[in-house]
């Protein structure tokens, strides 16, 4: 017969100070295991979430980054004009041709500069994202020095606040807007009208990416063994989800093995203090394992307590552990994305599946730390208990 | 007896937990000076790279070229003795696109003379007929300088990928698309650390020729200086000759230009030292745990020990040296173990950094977070111990 867990229940509270000690510092352990994960989700979202399913993305072929790639017009013209296209209300391909280029900004509140993504583009390339949203200010007026700037990066940058001007090639382009995309990477970039950027960045010879908006989009793969091996082109074809989710693997690859890396070696410390614990519990109710052994509980029943107690007080942990990490969803921060190397601001986001491994990682913690005082618990010998008694 | 064997004698009495918590606290600094460690890195990396050389790029940014005219009138400055100039090449493994290494074509003639003090070539092809070699350059480069599609490797690349002298290695281009193939005919070793043994040379003037269709088009240029303290001086020149051109460029000096590098990675540092101080405070509070349990423990003892006439701070010191013996003992493991077990691998990050150091700052620091986390952890216990009344720690019955 199983010893009922209320036993245990009622143990852990009685030794509160020592409990919460191991609790929290699984906790501990458990949250940056959470955030480290938080951190993961929230860069790998911030680039998945910029493409649409709907849309592709066509890029030179051998190109591993929009800045490395290069389309020229007459290609640009070609993919353009493709039947598969969807047509806009006013009878125009939904396509877009873009530039897209790096500028050094210096950081605000941060020493140093980085790298930020100034896209260029025409009247199609709004309506091919509508997550993009301007938010403060206004839209830019097409064939004007002014660009947009995404609310993430106006914080993070200096000169990108309205009414500032940033100057690249010569000229000085008038912030005018903030605008959000929800999110995605666009929310890391700089916009303006490709007509007036291109020339003032000696960039009128190709550009980089053509994102057109498919007619059906199970031609997908016909259309891009159709492009791919057009000479004319040059070009690789990718859906624009699949294409920003190549760009953060790398990053979030990174990310999530250096937090597991992290959190296993915290995880061993851990476990020597839960092993602490629980044999100071074992040592305490020497007693009362004498009295359970007399009472007819057999000693693997008495073991098994002991592991429920461990998991019990390791899984507190676990659950306090995801609450402590809770608070950090949604802070904004940024690094360099080293495959676009580009700047990528984003959002910490404490997933389901996060907490979940968070609280199996805690549970796991509290089997491997009360399993061999949970041992001795059940090999005690009733006489020798007695007597220590 | 003295105070300190009977410390002694404490730690000993449950050798086990003892052992446990010196472990925990191994770990803990083992973990926290590793992660201070990339910090460490980080920083040497900003100190690397001369302040005898400048580097001039496109004032928008580093993906935007500079005309090769401007070379002649770089090098007509005065204080700047030689001008050399290099390009990313972006080329990526044919066969696995996942292994990463760096390509720079560069102006060979200029470039090797430059960087001669923190590069050695410690292996070379050699041809059966001399060949000459121009002026200021290691006689050992001679197959490299008279071949076009020439390469020299860093020595850790040339191990990791297991290639030989006179191989033929070829690279996609990124930037510059089709398949390049390159033949290695020598290798280098980073007398400097900063100059990194993970990239892969090459000729500029193959670059242009085949890349650019004959094009003149830098990626940056390297400016050699007679002497480091006219930096400025020729900083404010050149960006104030380039200033109103078609391209503006940005001088720096070599060692701000590495440093850009490292600002590029935004708010990681800072991450970094918030889960180095939560993994501290975890620790903290399973040696303060055990303390506690250890002086709980012995709290009849201590009455008894109060009534042979030991005074309240000897038993003050009784429990403090004790947690303190255990942090200390474990801090010092844990940052020594970091130290030559992180430094003797070598580990780089698959090249995104220079070879990991910590350094003896840190390995401090830690010892002393260490010693700071034994007198946090056994200050209370260490208190209760002093106040107990000899009565109530006799009536206590555990």
């Amino acid at each position: 017969m199983a010893i009922p867990i209320s036993y245990n229940l009622r143990n852990v509270t009685q030794r509160p100070w020592s409990t919460l000690a191991t609790t929290l510092g699984i906790a501990l352990v458990v949250a940056i295991l959470v955030g480290a994960f938080a951190l993961a989700s929230g860069f790998q979202a911030a680039l998945v979430e910029t493409g649409s399913p709907e849309n592709l993305i066509v890029l030179r072929t051998g190109a591993d980054s929009e800045i490395s790639s290069g389309i020229s017009r007459d290609a640009a013209n070609i993919l353009r004009a493709l039947p598969e296209v969807q047509v806009g209300a006013d009878g125009r391909p939904l396509a877009s041709a873009e530039m897209v280029v790096l500028i050094n900004q210096p950081r605000l509140g941060q020493g140093g500069s980085s790298n930020v993504t100034v896209r260029g583009i025409d009247a199609e390339g709004l309506k091919l994202r509508n997550q993009v949203k301007v938010v403060e200010g206004r839209m830019f007026t097409p064939g004007t020095d002014e660009v947009i700037v995404a609310r993430r990066m106006a914080r993070r940058f200096a000169s990108c606040g309205i009414g500032d001007k940033l100057r690249f090639g010569q000229r000085d382009f008038a912030v005018v807007g903030h605008f959000t995309a929800g999110g995605s990477g666009f929310d890391s970039e700089v916009w303006g009208d490709n007509a007036v950027l291109m020339p003032a960045l000696n960039r009128e010879g190709a550009f980089q990416s053509v994102t057109l908006r498919m007619r059906d989009t199970t031609r997908f793969a016909a259309l891009e063994k159709q492009l791919e091996a057009d000479p004319r082109l040059g070009v690789q074809v990718r859906t624009e989800r699949g294409w920003y989710s190549e760009q953060s693997a790398l990053m979030a690859t990174i990310i999530r093995v250096g937090g597991v890396f992290i959190t296993l070696i915290m995880a061993v410390g851990a476990i020597f203090g839960a092993m602490n614990t629980m044999f100071a519990a074992v040592k305490q109710r020497t007693r009362e394992i004498a009295v359970l052994l007399t009472l007819g509980f057999t000693p693997t029943a008495i073991t098994l307590s002991f592991l429920v107690e461990s998991v019990l007080i390791a899984m507190i942990g676990g659950v306090a552990g995801c609450l402590i990490a809770l608070p950090i969803n949604g802070i904004t921060t940024s690094t360099t994305n080293w495959s676009s190397f580009s700047e990528v601001a984003f959002a910490f986001r404490v997933t389901p599946v996060g907490m979940a491994v968070g609280l199996v990682f805690a549970a796991a913690l509290g089997l491997v730390g009360g399993f061999l005082p949970a041992l001795r618990a059940g090999r005690q010998s009733l006489a020798a208990s007695l007597r220590a008694a | 007896m003295n105070l300190f064997s009977l410390v002694l004698v404490n730690l000993g009495r449950n050798k086990l937990r003892t052992t446990l918590t010196l472990m925990s606290v191994v770990v803990a600094l083992f973990l926290f000076c590793a992660l201070r460690g990339v910090l460490d890195t980080l920083a040497a990396s900003i100190k690397v790279g001369s302040e005898a050389r400048l580097v001039t790029r496109n004032a928008i940014s580093l993906i935007f070229p500079l005309p090769l005219s401007y070379r002649e009138r770089l090098l007509a400055i005065p204080g700047v003795k030689s001008v050399s100039y290099a390009n990313w090449f972006g080329g990526r493994d044919p066969v696995d696109p996942g292994n990463f290494y760096a390509q720079f074509a560069c102006d060979a003639e200029t470039y090797m003379p430059i960087y001669d003090a923190d590069v050695e070539i410690i292996a070379a092809d050699s041809s059966a007929v001399p060949l000459p070699v121009p002026a200021g350059i290691d006689p050992k480069l001679a197959m490299f300088m008279s071949e076009r599609d020439a390469c020299i490797v860093g020595q850790s690349l040339f191990k990791r990928m297991k290639w030989k002298l006179g191989q033929k290695v070829p690279v996609s281009g990124t930037i510059f698309p089709g398949t390049w193939t390159f033949t290695i005919r020598a290798v280098y070793h980073a007398k400097d650390p900063a100059f990194g043994e993970e990239s892969m040379l090459f000729h500029w003037k193959y670059l242009s020729e085949k890349g650019m269709g004959g094009q003149g088009i830098v990626g940056w240029y390297v400016l050699q200086l007679g002497d480091p303290g006219r930096a400025g001086e020729v900083t404010r020149t050149v960006d104030a000759l380039y200033a109103n051109s078609g391209a503006a460029t940005h001088t720096e000096t070599e060692r701000a230009f590495q440093a850009g590098f490292v600002s590029m990675y935004g708010n990681v540092p800072f991450l970094i030292g918030v889960i180095g101080i939560a993994v501290v405070f975890a620790i903290l509070l399973v040696a303060a745990n055990t303390m506690m349990m250890a002086t709980r423990e012995r709290t009849a003892e201590f009455g008894v020990m109060k009534t042979l006439g030991f005074a309240d701070a000897t038993l003050f010191r009784l429990v403090l040296i004790e947690a303190g013996i255990i942090t200390f003992g474990g801090g010092t493991l844990g940052a020594l173990l970091a130290k030559f077990a992180i430094e003797g691998s070598r580990f780089n990050a698959g090249g995104f950094l220079p070879p990991m150091t910590i350094s003896w700052t840190t390995v401090a620091i830690g010892i002393g977070v260490a010693v700071l986390m034994g007198a946090t952890s056994g200050i209370i216990p260490a208190l209760q111990a002093s106040r107990l009344r000899i009565v109530d720690a006799l009536r206590r019955v555990e």
